[in-house]
Formats: C-alpha cells, sequence, structure tokens
C-alpha cells in the first residue's frame, strides 16, 4: 500500500510555494535560487522594493539568535514588514494549540511564515494547514531539514568550486541529529555530486543512511582523504557526556577538525560549518579561522540565499504572469 | 424471532465450510446449516444472494475509550462502530482511566455494554495496579467480574521481577497473559520504525531491538513459568521468527498483529502524515512481508483492528506529538479481505484469522455456526466498494491512513444472539 501525496511544496505547475525540504526539489529550482541569490550578492543597493507591503512573521518556537537574524535582515532588504514571533515564550506556554496560533497568525493577514519548530515535520503541518496564499519557508524542524542552510553551502561549495559533479564531499560529526547535514545530503545528490561521505561514530549515524546515497566511514583520516570539501557539523552540548559520546575529549580526539586531520584533504579543500561553533570540539581554531574556512562568508551568502527564496516564493507568480 | 438467512455463501472457517448453504436462527441460536430443521419458519427472511455469510467478527484489540475518556469515544459510538464493521466480539484493552484493574470497574463495563446489546464485550484486565507495572491485580476476583485475560496494554513493565511473579501468578490458575512485547528503554521518545524513513524524515526511531530483546525475555519467563503467554501486535520479521521458532519447540505461545501493519510500511509515512504515527510503528517493507508470511503459514494466530479512536485535537500535530493509534473496527474486514487477494490466500484462511482463530486466542466459544451456537453473524457484499471518510465511520474517531481511500466489502447484517443489531442502508 502507498498513501504517499503529492509533493507538498510544489503547485501543480511545478512552481515552489512552500520552502519544506531540499528533497526532492529538481535540481533547475535549486539552481535557479543559487542564481537569483549571485543577484542579490554583487547588488550594490542595500534596499529592493521586491517585497514592499508584504508582512513575514518569523514564527520561531525554537530559540535561535542568528538564523532569525538573517532571516529579519534580508526580508528587510526586500522591503517586507517584519513581524518577530519568539513563540516557545508565549501562547504555547499558555496552552494554545500549533494550529490556533496559526490560524491566528494567518487572520494578521501574513503573506509568509518563518518557522524554526523542535518537531521533524512542524512546517509541513503548519503548510498542511494554512490558507493557500500564505508561504511557508522552513528555518529549521528537529533533525530534519533546514533548507536554507542546506542551500547557503551548495552558494559556497559552487563559489568555491564552481562545479558539483566533480567533487568529493565529506560531512562529519552528528549527522543522526543534523537537519544540516540531511538538507546539504539531498541538495548535493540532486545537483550532481558523485560522492558523498559521512563521518561519525556509529551512536551519530542515523539508520540505513547510506540510502541516502552516501558512503559511512568511521575513521575520520580515511574519509578525508582526498575530499574537495569538509562540511563540518555542530556538536549538541547535552549529547557530549552520555550513552552516545564519553566525552567532548573523545570526539574531539576522534572527530575534531584538525589542521592534521585536514591535510589528508586535497590542498585546496574548503571547511564549511553552519556554526555555531564548539572550538575544541568539533573543530580546532587553527581551522575555524585558518586559510582553507569559510565559515564567515557562508553567513554573508545566507543573507543572499533567504532573499532569493523569499522573492521567488512571494514573487513567483508574478514573475511568472 | 426466526431468520432465515437465504442464498449466501457460507463461509464458516472453523468447519471448514465455504458453499452455498442457507442458515436457520431461532432463539438467538443457529438452528440448522443447509437445511432447515423440521417445523421450522421464519419470521424474517434475509436475502444473502451475492452475499458473505460468515461468524461475525471476534477482534482482539479495540478501544473503546471507557471509563474515563469519554471526550474522544463513548460505548455507544465505539459500539456502533463494531457491529458496522461486522464486529460481534470484541476484547477491550485495560488502558482506560482508571485502568482496569477493579472488578467494579470490570463489572460496570460488562453491564454498560451488555444494556447496549450490541457487540459482546471481553474485558482484558490490568496486570498490575493502575497499569504502573510494580504489585499485581486481584487476578481471581477480576476474573470473576469477567476478565478473559490480563495485560498492560501499551504501559511499560520495566521490572522483570515484577514480570516473572506476574506470570507465575496468572499460570498458577491458568489466566492467559497478552503481552506487546517492547523494551522501554530501547524505544524511549522513538516515534518511528529505526530505518531509512526515519533518518530521512530526522524522526526518532524505535529500533527492532525494542521489540526482539523484549520478546526474548519473556519467551523465557513463559517457558520458566508455564503461562500462557499471547504476543500482541507483533511489528517485525525478526519477532514473528522467533515466535514461529518458539512454536517449534513445543511452547504454546500464540500472537496476533494489527490490520494496518498487514497493509502498511514506513514509507506510507509520506510527508509526515500523523495518521500514520502507529503503535508498534510501522516498519520496514521486508517486515510486513514477514507479517504476511506469518499469517499465511499460522506462525499469526489472529488480526485485530488495533481501535484507537483519536480526537483531532490531540492527532492533528506535528507526527512525534500526534498521539499515535488508528480507528479499525469498520476497516477490520475490508482490510482483512484485501490481504487474502492481495497474498492469493483463501477467504476461509482469511476470516479464520479474524472470527474462529482470534476466538481461540480468547478462549471463547465464538467464530463459528454450528447449529447450537450463538448466532452472531456477519453478512457482507465483498465486492461493494466505499470511502473511507468522517461521514462513512461511526466510530467517533476518524483518524486513519486510509481517509479518502476506496476499500472493497461492506457489511449488509450483523447479527448478535440472532437479532439484527446491524444493518446497511
Amino acid at each position: 500500500m502507498w498513501l504517499n501525496p503529492a509533493n507538498p511544496q510544489l503547485t501543480k505547475t511545478g512552481e515552489l510555494h512552500h520552502l519544506l525540504t531540499l528533497e526532492g526539489l529538481p535540481a533547475a529550482i535549486l539552481r535557479e535560487i543559487l542564481d537569483t541569490a549571485t543577484s542579490f550578492v554583487g547588488a550594490r543597493v542595500k534596499k529592493l522594493p521586491l517585497l514592499r507591503g508584504k508582512s513575514v512573521f518569523n514564527l520561531f518556537f525554537e530559540p535561535s539568535t542568528r538564523t532569525r537574524t538573517t532571516f529579519e535582515i534580508a526580508a528587510k532588504r526586500l522591503s517586507a514588514d517584519v513581524i518577530n514571533l519568539n513563540i516557545s515564550v508565549s501562547s504555547q506556554s499558555k496552552g494554545e494549540s500549533l494550529l490556533d496560533t496559526v490560524d491566528n497568525l494567518s487572520a494578521m493577514h501574513a503573506d509568509m511564515f518563518v518557522v524554526r519548530h523542535g518537531e521533524s515535520g512542524a512546517p509541513h503541518f503548519i503548510a498542511r494547514h494554512v490558507a493557500p496564499e500564505i508561504h511557508v519557508i522552513n528555518a529549521g524542524d528537529g533533525r530534519h531539514s533546514h533548507p536554507t542552510q542546506g542551500l547557503l553551502d551548495m552558494y559556497t561549495i559552487r563559489h568555491y568550486k564552481k562545479d558539483f559533479t566533480s567533487l568529493r564531499v565529506a560531512i562529519v560529526g552528528d549527522v543522526l541529529h543534523s537537519r544540516v547535514a540531511r538538507s546539504g545530503i539531498h541538495a548535493l545528490t540532486t545537483l550532481g555530486c558523485p560522492e558523498i561521505r559521512v563521518i561519525g561514530p556509529k551512536t551519530l549515524l542515523p539508520a540505513e543512511v547510506e540510502r541516502l546515497g552516501v558512503h559511512v566511514c568511521h575513521d575520520m583520516r580515511e574519509g578525508l582523504k582526498d575530499v574537495d570539501v569538509v562540511m563540518m557539523l555542530r556538536l549538541q552540548s547535552e549529547r557530549m557526556n552520555g550513552a552516545l559520546l564519553p566525552s567532548a575529549q573523545e570526539f574531539y580526539k576522534s572527530y575534531g577538525l584538525t589542521l592534521d586531520k585536514l591535510a589528508a584533504a586535497k590542498p585546496d579543500a574548503i571547511v564549511l560549518h553552519p556554526g555555531p561553533m564548539n572550538r575544541g570540539v568539533e573543530i580546532d581554531s587553527s581551522v575555524a579561522d585558518g586559510k582553507q574556512s569559510v565559515i564567515l562568508p557562508q553567513v554573508t551568502f545566507g543573507i543572499a540565499i533567504r532573499m532569493a527564496v523569499m522573492t521567488m516564493l512571494v514573487g513567483g507568480k508574478k514573475r511568472n504572469a | 424471532m426466526k431468520i432465515h438467512i437465504k442464498g449466501g455463501r457460507l463461509i464458516d472457517p472453523k468447519r471448514g465450510v465455504d458453499a452455498a448453504r442457507d442458515v436457520y436462527v431461532a432463539a438467538g441460536k443457529v438452528v440448522g446449516v443447509g437445511e432447515a430443521p423440521a417445523g421450522y419458519s421464519a419470521n424474517r427472511v434475509i436475502d444473502a444472494g451475492g452475499l458473505i455469510v460468515c461468524p461475525g467478527l471476534v477482534d482482539l484489540s479495540a478501544r473503546l475509550r471507557e471509563p474515563g475518556f469519554e471526550y474522544l469515544a463513548t460505548l455507544e459510538s465505539e459500539m456502533a462502530a463494531a457491529i458496522a464493521g461486522g464486529v460481534t466480539s470484541l476484547a477491550c484493552p485495560p488502558d482506560t482511566d482508571p485502568p482496569l484493574d477493579e472488578p467494579g470497574l470490570v463489572r460496570m463495563l460488562k453491564f454498560r455494554a451488555k444494556t447496549l446489546n450490541q457487540a459482546r464485550v471481553y474485558p482484558v484486565g490490568a496486570l498490575t495496579a493502575g497499569l504502573k507495572g510494580e504489585r499485581l491485580t486481584e487476578m481471581a476476583e477480576l476474573v470473576e467480574a469477567g476478565c478473559v485475560a490480563f495485560s498492560q496494554a501499551d504501559a511499560p513493565l520495566t521490572d522483570n521481577q515484577v514480570l516473572y511473579r506476574a506470570l507465575q501468578y496468572a499460570a498458577t490458575f491458568g489466566f492467559p497473559v497478552w503481552l506487546r512485547p517492547q523494551d522501554t528503554a530501547l524505544a524511549h521518545m522513538g516515534v518511528a520504525h529505526d530505518g531509512q524513513v526515519a533518518t530521512r524524515l530526522g524522526l526518532a526511531a524505535i529500533p527492532v531491538c525494542a521489540e526482539t530483546v523484549a520478546l526474548s525475555t519473556m519467551l523465557i519467563l513463559a517457558r520458566n513459568t508455564g503461562a500462557r503467554l499471547h504476543f500482541a501486535r507483533l511489528s517485525s520479521a525478526e519477532g514473528i521468527a522467533m515466535v514461529r521458532e518458539a512454536r517449534r519447540t513445543g511452547l504454546p505461545v500464540t500472537c496476533d498483529v494489527g490490520i494496518h501493519h498487514v497493509h502498511l510500511s514506513e514509507m506510507d509515512i509520506g510527508h509526515f502524515d500523523p495518521n500514520t504515527h502507529l503503535t508498534p510503528p510501522l516498519r520496514s517493507m521486508r517486515d510486513r512481508d514477514a507479517l504476511r508470511t506469518g499469517l499465511a503459514d499460522g506462525t499469526v494466530d489472529a488480526i485485530c483492528s488495533d481501535h484507537t479512536p483519536i480526537d483531532e485535537d490531540v492527532k492533528q500535530l506535528p507526527f512525534a506529538e500526534a498521539e499515535s493509534g488508528a480507528t479499525g473496527l469498520e476497516v477490520l474486514l475490508p482490510l482483512t479481505l484485501k490481504w487474502a487477494e492481495e497474498a492469493g490466500q483463501s477467504l476461509s484462511l482469511a476470516l479464520g484469522r479474524i472470527t474462529c482463530e482470534a476466538a481461540r486466542v480468547l478462549n471463547v466459544d465464538a467464530g463459528h455456526l454450528a447449529p447450537g451456537n450463538a448466532a452472531d453473524v456477519c453478512v457482507f457484499d465483498p465486492e461493494r466498494c466505499w470511502r473511507v471518510g468522517a461521514e462513512t465511520l461511526r466510530s467517533l474517531g476518524k483518524n486513519t491512513p486510509y481517509r479518502g481511500i476506496e476499500l472493497k466489502g461492506k457489511v449488509r447484517y450483523t447479527l448478535v444472539d440472532g437479532q439484527v443489531v446491524y444493518e446497511a442502508k
């Protein structure tokens, strides 16, 4: 029995209506987002009128400063009105259901919801229940997906490496709990990257991860051998001491990225990290601040990517009319 | 009241009957099959031409939500759902509020069910007080009040000494114990099978070893205590293989599977459909196929509906937060027929899994239609299609992965004790 409904983020004519996950998005759409972002990165004018009169609601059910801020900057540069709602400390604690919260906000004539939620699939749930003219952008849901992070990572890789079809990419660390890793894997496979390796201890790799199209490595040096791109993942502090890992020190010893381990990669390999970093746990300062690090450019590109996504969602219909 | 069920195809799996036979009912009992007893004259003739006549279905797990959860469903609504689904006998698990751990509660439930005069209700008593897994219930008293078996429902029983003692105690009196094997720690926080879909969707996983580790403990304790153990709702290929092996070595254990697990797999979670959040989780296609093989070769004794009516308020939530379970009473028959058709199994074998074989597990005289038996009968149209939806379901639980989907097989008449309690319009 297969009950699968249609892809919930595309319209019947295949245009992007919500951005919920990178899984299942055609390469053409991914490239269009990256190309649109390029025009924003190069733009000399800081403020564009593309979203004038539109209201963007940042719905953060989970605390975040960095991602929320970059979405806010992106929306403001596009001249949208931005409303920030930190829901974890308002209605949810009063017992209001997620559906009621969304209904109420929809009634305030929102055009777009940017959603971060601790449960995997929450943005899908919201997208299923909002009025058809509202767009939903997933800003990170549980362990599932963080599509704009995935896109900015792709932007960064394309910026430095140009072509995906000859790259070897390693993703290192806590893949099990990482929405960044999942988004990166889907985007890389869609864009034609021929070899993706995930590196980590068995406790931090999810079951049947190979079926996402990746190779599994438990030895870091072996996994980094001759790669063009190293994507480091953040290790949450609550996972450092317990049944998943004995200690942060031991993790650093086996899987922390040091210059010594990075030497196994190609000499021109780049290093990405979604931030915030745990220096001395998953990454050594000499690497984070070193010449192969592209961690700060990632942040800059992140704003352009979010501008591109917002423009495509809200402006999509107009553009194609 | 004398009812003549005329012109139907009678399938009585227990007696190996699958033929055109009329059934004659009088004074609540079957009085003749194939030919009328001398001097019989019917008050009512049911035209069963083109229909299948079989024993009323026996369901090993249907939550009626009373006492305590009347806001989710009531005895009235769920008993109406049962007879609309052709179910004439059902076992209800003890996870009510309060749990069925006191004889008074059991008597009240039996009494309430009896006054409704619909399906027969067989309460399964709580194995431990409050289902807390600490102190044994008064099992003998509970049996006297009407309990047919004891279980923890889905509540954890983490202390193996308590489990050991409970099985010893139940074995003393020959009371059956029904357990759903799941190691609490291994399943901690999990909501989906530990496979490619949970990995893709980032859902916390319940590995197969959560089932097999618990099952292995329970099999050892069953051997040591001599308790009559029934395993409820197995979900994995390895679990089925372990039960098959245990039976081969002579251990008299039985098991059932939930009807949704016979058809669906982790793939059907799709884009986080909360209606596919079930307990145990939907597993891989390989596991699903092993459940089907187990059903065909008899390792799996019965299919149950695992009927769990849930309110939209707690079901329409992000996948992990949504309460687990699906409504089942009204889809048990059509989905069993669907399995028979897909697996190339005879209707007789398939219907046996939801009639006489389930009755054997339940240890009650039901699920067959020999003269002298209570006339609990289901008459259904095997070709009639209907669309599952809020309007077509009588249960207050509209939570089903099959919403909007057309199923084949519709009950036309349900008889309990020789009375027509349900008749399709």
